[in-house]
């Protein structure tokens, strides 16, 4: 009030006026939560739950004749949110129901899918544990081996040897092939490579069997060749090439068209840019996609099994004989009802998950980063490599200017600034 | 390199044209960089692995129409009306009818069981998540479309089929009356010895394993195009009093329907060519089996793997022609797929 009247008063005071500083405030002000997670909520949660598993317990020991795990926990969950709206509607207005609901129902999708894989990889771990803790499963093969002999004979030197043969030979074909033609649908526009862009996107799901039983139908029946670990590393290649080249055309597509442009304005042609630019840039993202791909190969059952056969044996020839890989041979020792080659089985089938964990560890290792992302050591080389550069370069402008210094004035001088 | 486009456009390069705008009748002439040899040489090298995949890709299809070709010849028409599958014994029917309609079945289970769990997990991911754990949540999704299929068909088999059975049994007591849900022969309420083995081996155990293999395929498409909801819209959505669901029904599902579509589809053909996990949980049978909860059923995956061993070469010609069936199936939902994704809006905002 004070301020108001003095300026009434005095129309030539300063028309800035500071405003008084309001007393402090008695209480601290409280901070307000602004998460939506409240006491209230956790409480009806909490009871909701109970609530929904007593009745469950209820109908299956008193009431109805259910059995069955996977049905108590069904029946609870269903109860649970039967509860949970009954409860959330004491207090709240319709919207908010629905908010609180959709989010229930929407976490423990999320921890459903979750708690499968879990128990999935869980299952494979725990009933081929034993397979594994002898380390002659590794170094011995199946032949001679009976379906009655002890777990500690055999093992499955062949299947893993296969594997890597084949996969091996389907990456020396894939990885020039496949990067070369996602070089090409991102460096050469046109209907073209629309065209096989299309094609390549539709045989991403190509039926693994169907690249089996096209192999087997060019390479084995027309061509006469023998099942053999060569004809399965083909059906693999058939069916991994769509997969690589369609993560490497999404990650060569994310190379900044400005770091193009730059390698373009300053002189290079296109080869050279794509060498020394685009596809450094994008190494780490191909280095994901060819992983990713080469885990997908892996795993494939069915190609090998049409165009490789099965054996027992170590073969280390992929041109001749059968040659088994780790995914048939799961597939062969469950066929068996004898538990020991079920347990083989599961051992198998964990060596091949833990192959598959590894080769998607070195995944995210090396393609965590987007292109343009430097690791520390990557930077600090940058930067060391850049301020050689410089050293470099002053000592070339200073030798010109000595040696146009030294030289007869009337010769024409051609030093370019700033080179 | 040179470009020869100033010199065509006005006389001196140096002074701007009298007339901005080019007369009517003549177009603005195009821009085209001048293209040195290696480059050439280059292109051309490019073009030729393009060529390549293409060629092998196109392929695939060529020669599995050229083999199955007598087959499709000698069945004509009936092989898609025909339920059982004897081509090997001398000129035995043989026909597709009941493995496509069990490859269908299967696939469209998977496809029930697997939308929700995707949408569902693609929208916490997504929405709810926590900021700093949405990296490894992504990470895991890819890992679980990584392990090998034999792995969940081994889970499948040796678990999943008899911890299923007493649900089935209560699927089929109370919920019989639904035609795809009886066993015909079965009564539910007599206590047989091994009553278990009635439900195993089923075309829902089937369908549930591969809903497994396809949920975090569909889920990564949905989950991609989720995070492209635009930002102001959704804090449009709150400031106008939206609830978290509210905004994600108003802004982010209509955003991504295509993705939901296109993701939904792309599972359904990978659901569509699986082989192993079908292979080793279902025991085939060759008539068309509409009872999911029933032991048997088939699919074109598992037929073929069931048969090329002790095939004939006429045999060998009627699994190919089987296999180009599957093969036509999974090209044309996938390109169905692939054109939604493109072409909703949710597709558009990629290009950024």
């Amino acid at each position: 009030m004070t301020v108001t009247n003095s300026r009434t008063a005095a129309p030539a005071a300063p028309a800035t006026v500071l405003p008084r500083r309001s007393p402090a405030p008695e209480a601290p002000e409280v901070r307000r939560s602004l998460g939506r997670l409240q006491a209230g909520d956790v409480w009806s949660l909490f009871g909701a739950a109970a609530a929904g598993l007593s009745l469950t317990g209820l109908l299956y020991t008193q009431l109805t004749p259910f059995s069955g795990v996977i049905g108590f926990v069904l029946l609870s969950y269903l109860l649970f949110l039967v509860c949970y709206t009954l409860l959330l509607a004491q207090t709240n207005d319709g919207p908010a129901v629905r908010d609180r609901l959709a989010a229930a129902v929407v976490h423990s999708i999320a921890g459903l899918l979750l708690l499968a894989l879990a128990f999935v990889v869980a299952f494979t771990f725990v009933r081929g544990w034993t397979a594994l803790t002898n380390l002659g499963f590794f170094t011995r093969d199946m032949s001679g081996v009976g379906p009655l002999q002890p777990l500690e004979e055999g093992g499955i030197l062949h299947a893993v040897v296969g594997t890597l043969i084949q996969i091996g030979i389907a990456l020396a074909v894939t990885i020039p092939l496949g990067v070369t033609c996602a070089v090409f649908l991102t460096e050469v526009p046109g209907a073209f490579s629309r065209f096989v862009r299309t094609v390549v996107e539709a045989m991403t799901a190509l039926p693994s069997i169907v690249a089996g039983l096209f192999i087997y139908a060019t390479v084995i029946l027309i061509l006469g060749f023998d099942l053999s670990g060569f004809a399965a590393s083909l059906a693999i290649t058939v069916m991994m090439l769509p997969i690589v080249i369609r993560a490497a055309d999404v990650v060569i597509r994310l190379v900044p068209g400005n770091l193009r442009e730059a390698s373009l304005a300053l002189g290079a042609s296109q080869w050279r840019t794509v060498l020394h630019v685009v596809l450094p840039t994008s190494r780490s993202g191909l280095a994901t996609a060819i992983i990713l791909g080469t885990a997908r190969g892996i795993g494939e059952t069915s190609p090998v099994m049409l165009t490789a056969g099965v054996t027992t044996a170590l073969n280390l020839n992929p041109m001749s004989n059968s040659m088994i890989s780790l995914p048939l041979a799961v597939f062969e020792f469950v066929k068996s009802p004898e538990p020991v080659m079920i347990t083989r089985g599961f051992g198998t089938a964990l060596v091949l998950l833990i192959l598959v964990i590894l080769l998607f560890a070195a995944a995210r290792v090396l393609g965590g980063r987007g292109p343009g992302q430097l690791t520390r050591r990557q930077e600090h080389r940058r930067v060391r490599q850049s301020q050689r550069d410089v050293r470099r370069m002053t000592a070339a402008r200073e030798a010109r200017a000595r040696a146009a210094a030294a030289a007869p004035p009337d010769a024409p001088t051609s030093i370019v600034p700033g080179l | 390199m040179a470009t020869d486009v100033a010199s065509e456009r006005s006389g001196a390069p140096g002074e701007r044209p009298a007339a901005p705008a080019p007369p009517p009748d003549r177009p603005p002439a195009r821009v085209r960089a001048a293209i040195g040899p290696a480059d050439l040489l280059f292109r051309g090298y490019l073009r030729g692995g393009g060529g390549a995949v293409l060629v092998v890709m196109t392929l695939v299809g060529v020669f599995l129409a050229y083999q199955g070709y007598e087959a499709l010849r000698v069945g004509g028409w009936e092989f898609f009306t025909t339920e059982e599958w004897n081509p090997d014994s001398g000129r035995g029917a043989f026909g597709i009818a009941a493995v496509l309609v069990g490859t269908v079945i299967i696939a469209l289970i998977a496809l029930v069981i697997s939308v929700p769990l995707a949408l569902g997990t693609a929208l916490y991911i997504c929405e709810y998540a926590p900021a700093r754990s949405k990296p490894t949540l992504i990470a895991v999704i890819d890992l679980m479309a990584a392990v090998p299929s034999i792995v969940y068909a081994l889970w499948g088999f040796y678990f999943l089929q008899w911890g299923l059975a007493g649900v089935a049994r209560w699927m089929h007591t109370y919920l019989g009356w639904i035609p795809f849900l009886d066993v015909p022969g079965v009564d539910p309420a007599n206590p047989l010895a091994g009553w278990e083995s009635t439900y195993t081996s089923s075309s829902l155990v089937a369908g549930i394993v591969v809903a497994l293999m396809v949920t975090p395929i569909a889920c990564s498409v949905m989950r991609e195009v989720f995070d492209q909801a635009p930002q102001g819209e959704r804090e449009g959505a709150y400031a106008l009093g939206a609830t978290k669901w509210g905004m994600i029904r108003s802004v982010v599902l209509p955003f991504g329907a295509g993705g939901i579509i296109g993701g939904s589809m792309l599972g359904l053909g990978r659901a569509l060519g699986e082989t192993i996990g079908v292979y080793l949980v279902i025991s085939t049978v060759f008539q068309i089996q509409p009872h999911i909860l029933m032991n048997g059923g088939s699919s074109i995956p598992s037929l073929i793997a069931l048969r090329y061993n002790e095939a004939t070469p006429f045999g060998m010609s009627a699994l190919m022609a089987a296999g180009l069936v599957l093969f036509l199936m999974t090209l044309v939902v996938n390109f169905a797929a692939s054109s939604i994704i493109a072409r909703s809006r949710s597709g558009a905002a990629s290009e950024a």
